[in-house]
């Protein structure tokens, strides 16, 4: 039977500024020892399985968060690599039969790294030191993170370019990197949107637009393909003015004061709108979208807000699913497999209306894709962070689908889509496959 | 009761390992394959066993049985434990490094070497996840059917070291009836094998069965021979639900008696139930005191002869609704979500202590009885599932390691479960182990003269006691752990 190890001998010889300044007790120890570490994780894991590794499981990660929270761990180069190595998929929460809320918990222990390091490290160095690394002396990924630096400048996302640890390095070398970024979007285009679209037929909703930031800037025209299926079933469209990124990115980077910040600005945005369902298309936005009230914990007036906001946001495949079933004039005659979005299948537990969504095109022959909700190793900056795992991540994945010979490998989330575009490319299959995000392709067969 | 004290601390003070050691290690499986930052060591300072957690000096990670053999060699001339581990599923503290030491983590051995069809066997690595066993073989028509909670996490080096059980124990029996031989590392790096691929084979003493079982304190496995078997034709499930614990559990003696044997039965108490429901979302009526889940396997005409005739016996012996899976696929699910209950279970309090105690399927009511009667007694909360069919109950405490003395009044319960285990003819574990968790106990099961034996027989592989120490019986010959009684 159970027997009592102390381990209060084994504290490292660390001085520890973290309780001093009660940062500790931002972990939610009850939810920690919820984690009854039998392992149930592991195999969901994309990290634990690429690397076997224990420390790169979710059981570990949380025993790692345990250590620190105890003090028997110090919060330090290390851990923060721990921490951020995961990709924040949540497969994890789904394979859990404990339903430990991994997700929360990893944020949490992101944040307390970031906030740790601002207080004891003002200049930054590790993180920095860690972005130097991984990011510099490799010209693709620089590539590859000025683009979505572009894309957060031209869509007014200075607070997290200026506060993350990647946007950290921002303002120095912002001109050298926007040299190797493509013209991918026009401004202009986007402030000529109408902010209305009307019904055809009975209006069934009124529908405001989550139109998200980089998803905004990046993928304008899905944006609008959403609307104009969305307005096809019957919903009048909004496109609400002054919403912002829905801090999803800073939730998972450890920088909840930023997160926290934008989703006021969201909520009172939408609650101006008075609409009926708060739409969006981004796997990754939606279940932040949906997880408000857990940032609004110590403040009980922002969590009724953040709750009545929560009860209406939809992804777009949900309500879509709901609505009377689309006609569809062009016949696709193509073979199409479907990537889940982790945060749309984890995270919010969409995953049939998709699926029942692409096989509704008429000349569809779908093609389910092994291990489909696992993660492709995007997950949102973590291919520029993490650079190789996420690429061998991807590499396995793209395996599968190959496997499926799908003329289209469809994604929820702009993520994915970029990630499933460039690894089209590294597995040979560029004029064979086309990566396309679901509201695109049934926007096409209308 | 005991308490572990300290252990840490002196361990960091003796630095098992010098730096020259480490070094020699290195050049044995590469700077890769070695850890011991603290982070990483901390990650394997655990198992799936509740409270228990002890630092090793260092992980190492082999690939061959060759690096396993010099690892061995080197440890054993410097006295530092090994601990042998595959995915730290383990339910004993078998895998925890109480002594600090190396743990040698087996994962790397994942091969599946060969499936052969005219012998029926599989050679494999240790390492191998079971779940990925059982894809391999049932391609082709076989079926290797120890099926542990775990199975798709664990490994079967760990299943062959813990001889673990399942689901379908009834039926098929249990890890060690499926073992035929084994490759294996001695402590000074000696690289033997036993048994092999005849079905008769009674040449000396049965090593295989003697490594079996025995925790990772004789020696390292490194490859292992199976047995297989043909793949059932068919299979069907079906669940029954009671108003009370009792009419389940003579339920499963009636069908016994009947001359059935199905693959499966298992119990579900009301607890249980309820937070299988709440993970798996199958829609079990949860106004019910148990249910049993109950599969047989086999050529169609007898599976169907026999599932109607396990319901007809249910509802004669008091079943409220029976109820047979539509598809294999529900039948699956439902399987699937019994092997999650002990985690579920984790659902309810922050720390879920789960014991094996067996007993002879017939007594099956009365240890049922005897475990609410000392929740009851203790004042502890605990469900009760398990594998009725074998008589291997699962009663589990839901408690808080923070609460010490709740954690002793749970302490108590468990030790009273024991015994009343043993007084009905059963055992301390069933399936689980011994483990540090109940060596304890052991001498209850196998008296004193059973663990001197035990003890001359694990000096005779492992003299210098650098396999998995303080695991099975307390060991007198390492001074760094602190027994109180």
């Amino acid at each position: 039977m159970s027997a009592e190890m102390k381990l209060e001998d084994f504290k490292p010889a660390c001085e520890s500024n973290a309780t001093k300044n009660g940062l500790l007790s931002k972990f939610n120890m009850d939810e920690i020892l919820n984690c009854m570490h039998c392992g149930f994780c592991l195999p969901a894991c994309p990290t634990y399985r690429q690397t076997g590794l224990e420390s790169y499981s979710p059981r570990g990660r949380i025993a790692l968060m345990k250590g620190v929270a105890k003090e028997q761990l110090p919060i330090d180069a290390e851990f923060e690599k721990n921490m951020f190595a995961c990709l924040g998929c949540r497969a994890c929460e789904t394979a859990c039969p404990a339903g430990v809320p991994y997700g929360s918990l990893i944020e949490t222990a992101r944040e307390v790294v970031v906030e740790n390091e601002k207080q004891t490290n003002p200049k930054h160095v590790f993180v920095k030191n860690l972005v130097f690394k991984q990011l510099f002396p490799h010209p693709k990924r620089m590539k590859l993170l000025g683009t979505a630096l572009w894309a957060a400048q031209a869509s007014g996302l200075q607070s997290l370019a200026a506060k993350t640890g990647l946007m950290r390095i921002l303002p120095r070398e912002m001109a050298e990197m926007q040299q190797a970024v493509d013209q991918i979007a026009s401004p202009r285009e986007r402030k000529s949107r109408q902010t209305r679209m009307n019904p055809e037929g009975n209006k069934a909703y009124t529908v405001g637009m989550f139109t998200g930031c980089i998803m905004d800037v990046m993928f304008y025209e899905t944006n609008q393909a959403t609307a104009k299926l969305l307005s096809k079933a019957g919903c009048e469209i909004y496109f609400v003015e002054e919403q912002a990124c829905c801090g999803a990115l800073h939730a998972h980077s450890g920088e909840m004061p930023g997160a926290v910040e934008l989703a006021k600005r969201n909520i009172e945005a939408f609650e101006k709108a008075n609409v009926d369902y708060i739409v969006n298309n981004a796997g990754g936005c939606g279940a932040a979208l949906k997880e408000y009230h857990h940032w609004f914990h110590d403040d009980p007036e922002w969590m009724e807000r953040a709750l009545r906001f929560v009860s209406k946001v939809r992804d777009a495949n949900e309500l879509l699913a709901e609505l009377p079933p689309l006609t569809f004039n062009k016949p696709l005659n193509a073979r199409i497999t479907y990537q889940d979005s982790c945060h749309l299948a984890h995270g919010q537990g969409v995953r049939n209306q998709p699926r029942s969504l692409l096989r509704s095109i008429p000349g569809v022959e779908f093609v389910e894709l092994k291990n489909a909700d696992s993660c492709c190793g995007s997950a949102g900056i973590y291919n520029l962070t993490n650079f190789d795992m996420s690429m061998d991540i991807l590499d396995d994945k793209m395996e599968h689908v190959k496997n499926t010979k799908a003329h289209y490998i469809v994604t929820s989330n702009p993520g994915c889509l970029l990630q499933m575009k460039q690894g089209i490319h590294r597995a040979g299959l560029d004029g064979q496959m086309e990566a396309v995000h679901i509201m695109d392709l049934l926007s096409r067969a209308l | 009761m005991y308490i572990l004290e300290n252990i840490q601390s002196e361990v960091k003070k003796e630095t098992l390992i010098t730096p020259e050691l480490k070094q020699q290690f290195i050049s044995i499986v590469g700077e890769k394959w070695y850890l011991d930052s603290p982070n990483e060591l901390y990650a394997y300072s655990y198992d799936a066993t509740p409270i228990f957690q002890s630092m090793p000096d260092a992980v190492i990670i082999p690939q061959t049985t060759q690096e396993v053999a010099e690892i061995l060699k080197l440890a054993n001339e410097h006295l530092i434990p090994i601990v042998p581990r595959g995915s730290g599923t383990n339910l004993a503290a078998s895998t925890i490094p109480v002594h600090g030491g190396i743990v040698l983590n087996m994962n790397r051995f994942n091969q599946i070497y060969e499936i052969d069809q005219q012998n029926l066997t599989a050679t494999i690595g240790p390492g191998v996840v079971t779940a990925d066993l059982h894809g391999a073989v049932e391609a082709v028509g076989l079926f290797y059917p120890p099926d542990p909670g775990s199975m798709r996490i664990s490994t079967v080096g760990g299943n062959m070291a813990q001889c673990a059980g399942g689901m379908r124990g009834l039926k098929y029996g249990v890890t060690k009836d499926y073992i035929m031989g084994l490759e294996y590392v001695l402590p000074t790096g000696e690289i033997m094998r036993c048994g092999g691929k005849n079905v008769k084979d009674v040449a000396g003493y049965d090593m295989t069965r003697l490594l079996v079982g025995s925790e990772g304190t004789l020696a390292v496995v490194t490859e292992i021979t199976l047995k297989l078997v043909p793949l059932p034709e068919t299979k069907r499930t079906l669940v029954a639900y009671y108003a009370n614990l009792v009419d389940a559990a003579k339920t499963v003696e009636k069908i016994i008696a009947n001359k059935i044997v199905p693959a499966t039965m298992e119990f579900l108490d009301q607890g249980t139930m309820k937070v299988v429901d709440d993970f798996a979302k199958l829609n079990l009526p949860l106004d019910m005191k148990s249910m049993l889940l109950i599969e047989q396997d086999g050529p169609e005409d007898v599976v169907v002869r026999d599932i109607e005739k396990i319901a007809e016996i249910a509802k004669q012996e008091g079943a409220v609704e029976v109820k047979v899976a539509d598809t294999l696929e529900e039948g699956a699910k439902l399987l699937a979500a019994r092997r999650a209950a002990l985690s579920a279970l984790s659902r309810l309090r922050p720390t879920t202590i789960l014991e094996d105690a067996t007993v002879p399927r017939s007594r099956l009511a009365e240890i049922v009885q005897e475990v609410e009667r000392i929740a009851e007694k203790y004042q502890v909360d605990i469900c009760t599932f398990g594998h009725a069919g074998d008589g291997n109950l699962h009663p589990t405490c839901m408690t808080d390691e923070r609460n010490q003395e709740e954690i002793h009044r749970v302490e108590q319960a468990f030790a009273e479960i024991f015994e009343a285990a043993l007084r009905l003819g059963g055992t301390i574990t069933g399936e689980h182990g011994v483990g540090a968790a109940k060596m304890n106990y052991l001498h209850l099961k196998v008296g004193e003269g059973g663990i001197e034996l035990m003890k001359r027989i694990k000096e005779a592989f492992d003299p210098n006691n650098i396999m998995n120490p303080g695991k099975m019986f307390p060991s007198s010959t390492r001074r760094r752990l602190v027994v109180k009684k």
